[in-house]
């Protein structure tokens, strides 16, 4: 026995000698080893009663789940997504500062974000902040490629290039518990201080509850360094300074219900958060503090209902969110700003599948969707949309083989006050999908997917002071994906799992919306005039280890690949060159090691030279950066209390980098958490 | 024990990455290019240039050309001062020399930077909040700046202009003028400044400011045309100015000011229809480009123009003569140097991409033409 488990390791060390080598060559392979979003609906199965069990995606998602997902060092969601591949985020820095993320390089605004099964939305840019999402209520995350491929899901949801779903815990009531509640404090750098309390509660035999409530209060405070050097090596200058103006007093309030009922279940939420930041700023020559601040207020109401009436299924859903935003600009040396911005969503879906045969699955949806946004601007317009998707798709597994097809077609309305609005647009964005078993025994599958979608000009790009544009038409992107996935699960040998995963893909970005030169000095507007060609891999793996008793090693990681060139007029200084912040090679690796309670875990994400600006010359060069996160938790319980406390560094070797040019990250800095659960 | 086995490959997989490894941050060296275009017989040894940069970016910087080598240095100043702490800073805004003394404005880093005039050595700086234009008179410097002492209402703060010694670097006066003051210009010890207002939109300023110097006071403020810009003076004393209109209802104009007979107050006299942008004098010429953005084309319409400003008429509306002003997107910035003739003209392109600067000859055809920083905007000839 043991013999066998010495050339079980053996033949191990070989494979990953492969992997190293592989590396070192540069074609950096490998890593993730994210869990497949179909393991985790089991996992939900078993605690929210559904009538049967939801159908696997044909192509798994990159998933970041429980324990792993809260032993990351990470803030807040956009953190956490730094371990998927083809996902670069990013980060102006700080605990308040705005995090974004782009999927695959084609661009902010096509990625769909989706909170407990409804799309957040912002018209007024179409970006989401990820750093307000904190991932302390947060169950799971996953990243879906194109769409999440599943026919019963709102019309909208086959609309993104990309889709990031964020879902929050669901009560866990064992047989006869009432109650369960958890207290969590965590503390540290930047002055952080971050109560947050959840309490979930039966309250009939079918109906539970959840309250969650967070309060994240941090002075945003931390040291900077910028150091330069002479060709010669001589020290030309080397400075600290204390990031200023990056304060953050925020809560977060969220309710849920979740019911079931005989033929389905429902659930609904109210969510609230209310923030104050400071916006510390770029940090440029002779100017180390600015004096701008956002105050944000984002609520929403959102209910779901899910029914299954024998070979039909429905799924239909309802959202109000409000959203305020507060900008003021204080700084005495700059013009005075001080503007309110409301926004307003009202979304309704019904979305419907029909099983014909036990094989053959066909759905509908339609979803209306009103956006508004008001603003104390002058001559502002105050635009209004109606925005009306209708889906149909049909799913075919054929066991060893399964797909998927769908066609949205989005049809649009605006209208703005006191001018003629813009014509309506409609756009039809078609998806196909496949995924297949070679092998009898389905560790290994190919996966092909073809995608076409499209992103709306958003309120400011259409209508921003005179820097709009309401001739406008929406941005295209085309892709191609072609992938392995070899997914092997043993429970009780030296291997506990092991997962490879490789994606090659083409996308091209048509009319890309970017900003033109108009008129006379330093001014600006937006035109469809951009062309991207993005060629790109992504790599994952994971492997999980028992070497011993207890003990069990995971390591995961992920590699990127992105070539994003812009080929949009040969005339231009930049033809062909890589567009800016996205790195060609980008990475994480995740070692993890648990041992009755204790767990350590160590990661590192590496981030590749780019540029800050379209041409790729030296003035424009960013260099890497990499940083190395460490974790300790020990989890105990004192008679019927569960506790854990968790210790994290992060930026151990306090490496002094920017993400975004002229925005300081931290350097190494520190959190300690202690969770409270009964 | 058998993590100690994990332990190579682990090591190798972080120096396999670490083959794009970060390494010291070195001071981003000067670029140089040969031009050619020697010219040593008179008294101009070269130009400077300087480049705005976007908003945001710290990337102001400032290139050379050099008439006795013909070389062009591309971004000098780092080089020549390694230890100033984040270079020259965020959007340059004007330039001038005085004496032995380059000035430069640089705007979002609120300080007007000194430099050696043949050296490029930094001599200081001076902090000036939110500074536009510089312009020197009788051993002083005079700075623009949109933020005036906080007076009666603290959110319409008026403009102002600072009094630079030009010695000791000190502010030594200012005087509050009309909201947020661009250009200025200095006739018979009356300064003229064209007040903007352009962060009061749709409120603008339509007023040049008088400051009578010896007091250092705002004397009159004459009402011209809405969002004023350039102001700059003739050979015979007129002033040029022009107003950016309010890019929608209003057009961009040029309007000429010059005292009558006998009087000493300045009066405008002529509005001359043209959307002027920025303009340069070479003896009796007024050179000029005017871009006008036409919403349903989507595109810019640019003139090249000539005025004789004597008789105050256009006298060609394309200086460029061979056709290469369809390479320009954005024309930022003019000059002409004052021996030879040649025209200078920046193009500003999309303002986050490297700029290209122009020379042309006198009569209109390109010379040579030069990748620049971004968004190239201010020349200032350097006499020998």
């Amino acid at each position: 026995m043991k013999l066998f488990r010495t050339a079980g390791l053996l033949r191990h060390l070989k494979y990953f000698f492969i992997i190293a080598t592989l590396l070192y060559v540069g074609f950096t392979v490998e890593v993730m080893g994210v869990q497949p979003a179909d393991t985790l609906s089991r996992q939900l199965d078993e605690i929210v009663v559904t009538a049967r069990k939801p159908n696997e995606d044909i192509i798994p998602a990159q998933t970041l789940s429980g324990d792993e997902l809260h032993r990351l060092n990470s803030n807040s969601v956009a953190d956490a997504l730094r371990y998927f591949s083809g996902v670069q985020v990013k980060d102006y820095g700080g605990v308040g500062g705005i995090k974004t993320v782009n999927i695959r390089s084609m661009g902010t605004n096509h990625t769909g974000v989706v909170y407990d099964g409804v799309e957040l939305g912002n018209a007024q840019n179409g970006q989401i902040d990820l750093g307000q999402f904190s991932l302390d209520n947060i169950e799971a995350i996953s990243l879906y490629n194109g769409q999440k491929s599943e026919i019963l899901q709102p019309a909208k949801d086959f609309g993104s290039a990309g889709t990031i779903y964020m879902r929050t815990r669901t009560p866990v009531l064992r047989e006869g518990e009432s109650y369960h509640a958890r207290a969590t404090m965590r503390a540290g750098s930047f002055d952080l201080l971050n109560p947050s309390a959840l309490i979930e509660l039966r309250l009939s035999r079918r109906v539970t509850a959840s309250l969650s409530a967070e309060w994240v209060n941090s002075s945003g405070k931390y040291k900077f360094r910028y150091r330069r050097v002479n060709p010669a090596g001589e020290l030309a200058y080397d400075t600290t300074a204390v990031r200023q103006n990056g304060d953050i007093n925020a809560t977060r309030l969220e309710l849920n219900t979740y019911g079931s009922l005989p033929n389905g279940s429902w659930t609904a939420k109210v969510y609230n958060y209310n923030s104050e930041r400071g916006v510390p700023g770029a940090i440029v020559n002779n100017v180390w503090r600015r004096g701008e601040r956002i105050w944000d207020t984002n609520s929403f109401m959102q209910g779901q209902y899910t029914g299954y009436f024998g070979r039909f299924s429905t799924l239909n859903t309802f959202k109000y969110a409000f959203y305020r935003t507060h900008y003021v600009n204080n700084d005495d040396k700059q013009v005075k700003i001080d503007n309110l911005y409301k926004q307003k969503e009202v979304y309704i879906s019904s979305a419907n599948e029909y099983k014909i045969t036990g094989r053959w699955r066909a759905s509908a949806g339609y979803d209306f969707l009103w956006n508004s946004l008001d603003a104390d601007v002058y001559g502002f317009v105050k635009p209004d949309r109606i925005s009306q998707f209708l889906s149909v798709a049909t799913a075919l597994d054929l066991d060893r083989f399964k797909m998927q097809a769908s066609a949205l077609g989005t049809f649009i309305h605006d209208r703005i006050k006191g001018q003629q609005a813009p014509a309506d647009r409609h756009v039809l964005s078609p998806a196909v999908y496949m995924n297949g078993y070679p092998l009898s025994n389905r560790d290994f599958s190919i996966r092909v997917f073809y995608k076409k979608s499209f992103r709306m000009p958003t309120f400011n790009d259409l209508y921003y002071a005179d820097m709009g544009n309401s001739q406008l038409s929406p941005e295209r992107v085309t892709q191609y994906n072609v992938g392995l996935l070899y997914d092997h699960t043993a429970s009780s040998s030296f291997i506990t799992a092991a997962r490879v995963s490789a994606d090659a893909y083409y996308n091209r970005v048509k009319d890309k919306i970017v900003a033109y030169p108009k008129g006379q000095q330093f001014r600006w507007t937006m035109l469809n005039l951009g062309l991207v060609d993005i060629r790109g891999v992504d790599l994952t793996g994971l492997i999980t280890l028992n070497p011993w008793n207890d003990l069990y090693l995971t390591l995961r990681g992920q590699y990127t690949f992105q070539r994003a060139i812009d080929i949009t007029n040969p005339a231009d200084n930049y033809y062909r060159d890589q567009i800016p912040y996205i790195p060609r090679h980008s990475g994480a690796a995740v070692a993890n090691a648990q041992w009755r309670g204790w767990s350590l875990n160590y990661s590192w994400i590496y981030v590749g030279e780019r540029y800050n600006q379209q041409e790729n010359i030296r003035y424009n060069y960013t260099q890497p950066w990499y940083t190395s996160d460490i974790s300790v938790s020990k989890d105990f319980t004192i008679r019927e209390v569960s506790l854990r406390g968790l210790l994290e560094i992060n930026n151990l070797l306090s490496q002094d980098y920017d993400v975004i040019l002229n925005y300081p990250m931290p350097k190494r800095n520190y959190r300690f958490t202690l969770t409270v659960e009964i | 024990m058998k993590l100690r086995h994990y332990l190579l490959p682990l090591l190798t997989l972080l120096l396999g990455a670490a083959s794009g490894c970060r390494e010291d941050e070195l001071v981003v060296p000067t670029e140089y290019e040969i031009i050619g275009d020697e010219y040593r017989d008179g008294g101009i040894r070269g130009f400077y240039l300087v480049n705005e940069g976007n908003m945001g970016s710290n990337k102001c910087t400032l290139d050379y050309y050099d008439y006795y080598t013909g070389l062009y240095s591309r971004n000098f100043y780092a080089e020549r001062n390694p230890d100033v702490i984040k270079e020259l800073g965020d959007v340059g805004n004007d330039i001038g020399i005085y004496g032995s003394k380059l000035y430069v404005v640089v705007n979002c880093s609120h300080k007007v930077e000194v430099l050696d005039a043949h050296s490029g050595i930094r001599l200081g700086q001076v902090d000036i909040p939110n500074c536009r234009y510089v312009r020197f008179h009788r051993g002083r410097a005079y700075v623009s700046s949109y933020v005036g002492p906080v007076l009666i209402d603290p959110n319409a703060p008026k403009g102002a202009v600072y009094e630079i010694d030009t010695l000791s670097l000190a502010v030594t006066r200012k005087v509050s003028v009309g909201y947020q003051p661009e250009e200025m210009e200095v006739v018979d010890d009356y300064m003229y400044v064209a007040n903007s207002g352009g962060y009061r939109a749709p409120e603008y300023d339509n007023t040049v400011s008088v400051i009578q110097m010896v007091d250092f006071k705002q004397v009159q403020q004459i009402p011209v045309g809405i969002n004023l810009h350039r102001l700059k003076k003739d050979r015979y004393d007129k002033l040029w100015v022009t107003s950016r209109g309010d890019y929608q209802y209003r057009p961009s104009r040029l309007y000429v000011m010059q005292k009558k007979p006998g009087y000493n107050q300045m009066v405008v006299t002529d509005t001359i229809p043209v959307a002027c942008s920025n303009m340069a004098f070479y003896g009796d010429y007024m050179y000029y480009y005017a871009t006008e953005w036409n919403n349903y084309t989507a595109s810019n319409t640019v003139i090249y123009g000539i005025i004789d400003v004597r008789t105050k008429e256009i006298i060609s509306d394309s200086f460029i003569k061979d056709g290469s002003e369809k390479d320009i997107t954005i024309p930022y910035g003019i000059a002409v140097h004052p021996e030879t003739g040649d025209i200078f003209v920046t193009d500003a392109k999309n303002y986050v991409s490297s700029g290209t600067l122009y020379c042309f000859s006198s009569d209109g055809y390109k010379k040579w033409s030069v990748r620049t920083g971004d968004i190239p905007a201010h020349i200032t000839f350097l006499v020998k």
